[in-house]
């Protein structure tokens, strides 16, 4: 098969919030950008983001980035690194100000400032009480943030490769990174793009998991991609179950509900959350709510025949309200559900949303690995944002508003090293090796010519069952050795996965196996990690690790004050330290403290 | 919902070993979790894994999986199936050249909604907070910005089928009024120029297949109005 090659000075694959955020400053810049990405950027996941942006504006209640500094670094259970989380809520007004210049339609208050609403885990004064730090356009803030980002894009003139699957990196005899095999859809050609920076934005893999509120699309490519080239990953282990997914459908229901006065009952119509988070209630954080759900349906409180779920009132809002704040979850509720949340609550169970952990990165979007003394060295030409990367900002357990907040600080920061890196000439377009496009092709040609295979489909359910019933909301012991036992049975047989469509265009078939080689890398990093952190720590529970007073929540600060990371090859673990140092002298670190809300 | 089976007439064409495109008769089983028509496209999938569609969010804001269902535009993300009259009849949409099975090429479609410079222009140095917007300024943006570009409507729209190449087609008449109706855009009499022609705009003839098929429940046809509503005021 004869490889095309082309050539640019930075290549991104993806086109979400992060990458689109990552292209604009490039492009600006006047850098020879490609960016790749599966799908038209607009039908990127970002789109289906609700609720809002975090940045303290302080368009309604009185705010400031030491507040919401505070308040993500409790969220994530202290694994947050605070350089960056430091960096990323200084940065907030800036970056959600700039988008409002682009065009972003937000909704507005009466003196025509950015709307702000109420979040979970969101607070004034260190805890005290819920603050307005959400910048929202209605309740389909994603959608107006990609659209926004892609339009700005196409005044900037940037150069897109619509429809062009990234397959693997491109790594030289010294580990630097440069580029990606990549195949266009359409053709089933197979290119090398060569560039002198490579940026990651290709999102999440939320399904690995049964119940998701994941696209389809998000198969976590980048990070599938960045293991197999030797990339550790970091902290996956950190999943976030949504609170409010519908049940049975596990399409979103937004945290904003609650945030405009939405309550969770149970079978007997109580408010149970103000059993488990007294100050905060139904705007704790989303691991506080997730368990508590589960709490309430494990223990006979469930609704329904079959008391699986719980419900989301919101009959007492005014319907104008609902109306103008929440008309699209009105209409998913409608369409999911088939309650007119006007007049009936939702049901919800609590769904796989997502993916703390990933690649790991600097501040400055940099990818990081041990080498020598430093856990945290930089590989050249390498860098990620957005939910494939682990900066890391969410720790344990991520903020509702947060991760929009993440892809456009670390869109925008990667995106700025990479052109300070070439044009203080650091990075070099280096020669590419003789085998570059060998692993990529290898793959293709093994799927080609499979024989008495595995159907992708049947693979792909027994990898999402197993996630779902042994790394799910609640963690034991038993289930999480089994589950490693089995997801490496299941990683064994996606190996010799074999489709029917041989077809060279627009062969989905193909598509979806290269993609299951990705889910795989991470669904084995989540259930190996998972099963070797032996304690309860943000969205990572497990029922050995109780409540005690050296182990606050069952957190071993002592022990487990670390990131994990998990290498595919060899299929081992390593850890690296946390750092509890912010970024500026001036400010203050936040010390360890038991979580509450 | 209980088991049951669902029968299709399917479009299918694979350029790389199909001479012409024929409809293909299938059943499929469904599971009781199975409720829109892309649950029962992902399960016939799974049976025949050479049936080709784009699909993403499932939920209707991506806009990837829109096609031609029982003769009409949607989305399969949000077409319940139980609903629908047997055989169900799938074809790509109609009026732009298909690549394969249901998956059509989008480029002339995009090519005019960024024809329209799809985009906010305000070349006055941006304060250092948000522009102000008033809530009734903010709300004539409302049906406007909401679009997901599935291009149910344009393929929807005869004169797009007609002329694709001059008409912007529905979609890209409503981006436009979009940018027209905000007040922080200083491109008005720019944007009008660009679509004062009598194609660009003129051919819309208000039939309103755009507002009967958008699955979104938005007014293309109206924002056209208004568009022709601003020519004319100018004009006097």
């Amino acid at each position: 098969m004869t490889v095309a090659k082309r050539t640019f000075d930075a290549v991104i694959v993806g086109a979400g919030g992060a990458g689109l955020r990552a292209a604009l400053q490039l492009a600006e810049a006047g850098m020879k950008t490609a960016v790749l990405t599966k799908v038209f950027p607009t039908r990127s996941h970002t789109v289906a983001a609700q609720g809002g942006v975090a940045a303290s504006l302080g368009n309604s209640t009185e705010d400031n980035w030491h507040w919401h500094m505070y308040d993500t670094v409790k969220g994530s259970d202290w694994l947050g690194d605070q350089d960056a989380i430091e960096f990323m809520c200084r940065k907030a007004n800036e970056v959600v100000v700039e988008l409002e210049h682009y065009g972003m339609p937000f909704d507005r208050t009466d003196s025509g400032k950015i709307y702000q609403r109420p979040f979970g885990g969101h607070s004034q004064n260190y805890g005290q009480m819920p603050v307005s730090r959400s910048c929202a356009a209605a309740d389909r803030t994603g959608h107006a943030m990609l659209h926004a980002l892609y339009q700005r894009n196409v005044r900037a003139n940037t150069q897109f490769f619509v429809e062009w699957m990234a397959l693997d990196l491109i790594r030289d005899a010294d580990g630097h990174v440069l580029g990606v095999t990549a195949l266009e859809m359409e053709t089933g050609e197979v290119s090398i793009f060569h560039a002198k920076a490579t940026i990651f934005a290709t999102g999440g893999a939320g399904r690995i998991y049964h119940s998701s509120t994941n696209a389809f699309i998000n198969t976590g490519d980048g990070v599938g991609m960045a293991a197999r080239a030797g990339i550790p990953l970091e902290d996956m282990e950190f999943w976030q179950f949504h609170p409010t997914g519908v049940a049975g459908a596990g399409v979103l229901i937004t945290e904003g509900v609650r945030g405009e006065g939405g309550i969770l009952r149970n079978a007997s119509g109580e408010r149970f959350m103000e059993r488990y988070a007294p100050n905060l209630k139904d705007l704790a954080s989303r691991d506080v709510v997730s368990r508590a759900m589960t709490t309430e349906i494990n223990e006979g409180r469930g609704c329904g025949p079959d008391k699986d779920y719980v419900l989301l009132d919101i009959t007492h809002l005014a319907p104008e309200t609902i109306m103008k704040r929440l008309p699209g979850i009105r209409e998913i509720a409608i369409q999911f559900a088939g309650v007119d949340p006007i007049k009936e609550p939702i049901p919800v169970v609590p769904t796989c949303h997502y993916q703390m952990g990933g690649i790991p990165t600097n501040y400055k979007g940099q990818v990081v690995v041990p080498k020598g003394d430093d856990p945290n060295a930089p590989v050249v030409g390498f860098y990620a944002a957005g939910e494939c990367a682990c900066a890391s900002v969410h720790g344990a357990n991520r903020l509702g508003t947060n991760s929009l907040l993440d892809l456009l600080v670390f869109g925008k920061s990667s995106g700025e090293t990479v052109v300070e890196d070439i044009q203080s000439g650091n990075l070099a377009l280096r020669p590419l090796p003789a085998d570059a496009a060998d692993a990529a092709l290898a793959r293709i040609a093994r799927l080609e010519s499979q024989k008495n295979g595995e159907s992708v489909f049947d693979v792909g359910l027994e990898m999402r069952r197993t996630m779902q019933k042994h790394a799910g909301v609640f963690r034991f012991d038993a289930l999480l050795k089994e589950g490693v036992a089995k997801i490496l049975e299941v990683a064994e047989r996606a190996e010799r996965t074999e489709i029917g469509d041989k077809s060279k265009v627009w062969n989905t078939a193909r598509v979806e196996a290269l993609e299951l080689d990705n889910l795989i890398e991470v669904a084995k990093a989540t259930m190996v990690s998972a099963e070797a952190r032996k304690e309860s720590r943000g969205a990572h529970v497990r029922d050995d690790a109780p409540d005690t007073p050296e182990c606050p929540n069952g957190r071993n600060d002592k022990e487990w004050l670390k990131h994990t990371l998990w290498y595919s090859e060899g299929n081992r673990l390593a850890y690296k330290p946390v750092n509890l140092n912010p970024l500026n002298e001036g400010t203050e670190p936040i010390a360890l403290a038991k979580r509450t809300y | 919902m209980t088991k049951r089976s669902v029968q299709f007439k399917i479009y299918r064409y694979d350029p790389d070993k199909d001479e012409k495109p024929y409809m293909q008769d299938i059943t499929v089983e469904l599971e009781p979790s199975d409720k829109k028509l892309l649950d029962a496209l992902v399960r016939l999938k799974g049976k025949d894994d050479s049936l080709s569609f784009r699909r993403s969010c499932r939920e209707g804001v991506c806009g990837s999986d829109a096609m031609n269902i029982n003769g009409k535009n949607g989305l399969a993300c949000l077409t319940a199936i139980d609903d629908l009259p047997q055989p169900v009849v799938l074809r790509p949409l109609p009026g732009l050249p298909v690549i394969r099975d249901l998956i059509v090429d989008m480029t002339q479609f995009f090519k005019q909604y960024h024809s329209i410079k799809p985009y906010l222009i305000n070349d006055n140095p941006p304060p250092e907070r948000e522009r102000l917007q008033s809530p009734e300024d903010r709300e004539e943006l409302n049906g406007l910005y909401e679009c997901i570009l599935c291009a149910c409507c344009s393929t929807a729209c005869p004169s797009f089928w007609w002329n694709p190449d001059k008409f912007v087609g529905p979609a890209g008449l409503l981006a436009a009024y979009r940018f027209l109706a905000d007040t922080r855009d200083e491109a008005t009499s720019e944007r009008l120029d660009n679509l004062e022609d009598p194609y660009r705009l003129f051919r819309c003839h208000s039939i309103m297949n755009c507002v009967d098929v958008c699955p979104k429940g938005l007014n293309p046809t109206r924002a056209i109005g208004k568009i022709k509503d601003m020519m004319v005021a100018r004009a006097v």
